[in-house]
């Protein structure tokens, strides 16, 4: 799909330091709209620099980011929430002394009040959230915390979905589940770029993926080609 | 030598005023700690402009003793709102001029910073109000200097005082406490508050604007230390550009103890506080020789550090445990 989808995202040639590390260089990549886009490489990479760049957090010192056509360099990251990037980022980052309710509703901060049916869609999605909603988010499981941080990107009815790491610490039963809701998420018509270390499983719901190695694009190409690629084999897929 | 139950009643209530005046100020300190985690050492001062800027408000308005009493009422309470405007704005200022430009530089430099504005606020006190203790114009009408609640309003026959004064600083603390608490668990700056004191990245991803929301912490901060600036000046019926010193350190103390951070801990750290300064300022010395008002800094220091040692998250205070 999407060939002919006009581009949402566009990042062009992006350079972004830690201080004197020399994090992104040179990254080129676009999103278009309905696909589902993944970043994967090792740990360290720059796979989460890379969203941190694209949602506001991080300022490339050059290259420029762009969303619809509209320049995001120097936007700071509350105003590239308000125009529908939402990002569930990596550590998962849930508000520890607020319920899963009050979590749930941060993340449509920028809509104003959350709404009902966002809210039913996500405990639709995820039931456990809706069984701990007025638990402390500090104290639950990783797991559980992981869905509370991709509900509350959801609930900023975001264009365009930033995930990072969505598998992480994950029991494999539930990474197959998250795997599923971020398709459906998609198929119900958000744009996700997905950061992952479980390139196998990225790849199988992508569209389209790149593959980073410190701080540069090595590979780009439809998911499918990837995985069949002998260097992601050897590298990401664990295949001797 | 015998307890003696009324003296300990009469101090006891000293200490709870005296107390609910430092929650005002220890929530200064928490509120700013909570969200940027900033010591914010120019917070007494913050407190001591308040009180003077409240002196000047009514010596400008010209309402005295003699006035009639709405009028005197009416004068404390836009004195109030005054000094809690100039204090807020104050607050606020100094974060968008010191602060801000700090925010991701080491954590020592802002801390080095609000010493420096803390003697810069002292200065323009003295510049302003001069070196020595001011006594504000008076607003009290004389026949409730004296006043004793409890003897006027209950019949009692007591050698214990309560003063109008007394009841005046509780009437203005416990509304505002349950206003900041109100304003922080309902209203939608106070949750993006909060979610930016947990976690600032994560609370800027959903769109909160985490600058403006810092500096409404130190508005409110700032404004809750311009109420009791007006109420110290009162309390106390002196000013001085160094009172923030004092009454900035046993709030820090209260807030430390209570657990910096948490709002509930730092008034009930601040009530602690305030008997212990009382206790020790009037009620030890009926037991210990010698025992006077000079050792009160001594033995609110001491709680300081023996709360460092045996309790550093304080009473109430667990915020670091899962600020992982």
């Amino acid at each position: 799909m999407a060939d002919t989808a006009p581009t949402m995202l566009d990042v062009q040639d992006i350079h972004t330091y830690y201080g004197h590390i020399h994090a992104l260089k040179g990254i080129t990549l676009q999103v278009r709209k309905g696909e589902i886009v993944t970043l994967i490489g090792s740990n360290g990479a720059g796979k989460s620099t890379t969203l941190k760049t694209i949602s506001g957090l991080l300022q490339p010192r050059q290259g420029e980011v762009s969303l619809d056509g509209r320049r995001l360099n120097g936007v700071p990251a509350h105003k590239i929430a308000s125009l529908g990037v939402a990002q569930s980022p990596e550590g998962r980052r849930v508000f520890p002394r607020m319920s899963v309710l009050e979590n749930l509703e941060m993340g449509a901060f920028s809509r104003g009040k959350a709404d009902p049916d966002d809210l039913a869609r996500v405990f639709d999605l995820f039931p456990r959230l809706k069984e701990r909603a007025s638990q402390k988010a500090g104290t639950m499981s990783g797991g559980e915390q992981q869905m509370l941080a991709i509900g509350r990107a959801l609930m900023a009815r975001p264009t365009l979905l930033l995930l990072d790491e969505p598998s992480m610490g994950l029991a494999p039963i539930l990474v197959e589940q998250i795997f599923g809701i971020v398709r459906d998420i998609n198929a119900q018509g958000t744009t996700v770029l997905l950061v992952e270390q479980n390139a196998l499983m990225a790849l199988a719901i992508a569209h389209r993926g790149y593959v980073l190695q410190t701080g540069q694009i090595v590979l780009a190409d439809e998911a499918n080609a990837l995985a069949k690629n002998e260097m992601v084999r050897k590298a990401y897929l664990g295949e001797e | 030598m015998d307890f003696n139950a009324a003296l300990f009643t009469q101090y006891l209530i000293i200490g709870i005023a005296s107390g609910a005046l430092i929650a005002l100020i220890a929530l200064g300190y928490t509120l700013v700690y909570g969200i940027v985690e900033l010591i914010n050492f120019a917070h007494g001062e913050v407190f001591m402009m308040g009180a003077l800027f409240a002196t000047t408000v009514v010596a400008t308005v010209g309402v005295t003793n003699d006035s009639s009493g709405v009028a005197i009422v009416f004068m404390a309470i836009a004195a109030l709102l005054a000094s809690m405007l100039f204090s807020g704005l104050l607050n606020a200022g100094i974060d968008r001029v010191a602060y801000r430009r700090l925010r991701n530089a080491p954590k020592l430099a802002p801390l080095i910073a609000a010493i420096g504005i803390s003697f810069i606020l002292q200065n323009i006190a003295i510049y302003w109000k001069g070196s020595n203790p001011i006594t504000p114009p008076s607003l009290i009408p004389t026949e409730y200097v004296r006043y004793n609640v409890l003897t006027e309003w209950f019949g009692l026959e007591t050698r214990i005082r309560l003063r109008v004064l007394d009841l005046a600083v509780l009437g203005v603390t416990i509304p505002l406490l349950i206003g900041l608490t109100w304003f922080v668990y309902k209203t939608r700056t106070g949750k993006a508050m909060r979610a930016t004191a947990q976690d600032r990245d994560a609370a800027a991803l959903m769109g909160i604007d985490v600058n403006r929301t810092i500096a409404y912490a130190f508005l409110i901060g700032g404004a809750l230390a311009g109420a009791a600036g007006m109420i110290a000046v009162y309390y106390n019926n002196s000013a001085r550009f160094q009172m923030g010193f004092r009454y900035g350190l046993f709030a820090f103390t209260a807030a430390v103890l209570g657990g910096i951070g948490n709002l509930a801990g730092s008034v009930i750290g601040a009530l602690c506080i305030g008997i212990v300064w009382s206790m020790s300022d009037g009620f030890m010395s009926q037991y210990i020789e010698g025992w006077g008002a000079g050792w009160t800094p001594a033995v609110i220091f001491a709680v300081l550090v023996l709360v460092m040692i045996f309790r550093p998250t304080g009473l109430l205070g667990e915020q670091t445990v899962d600020k992982v």
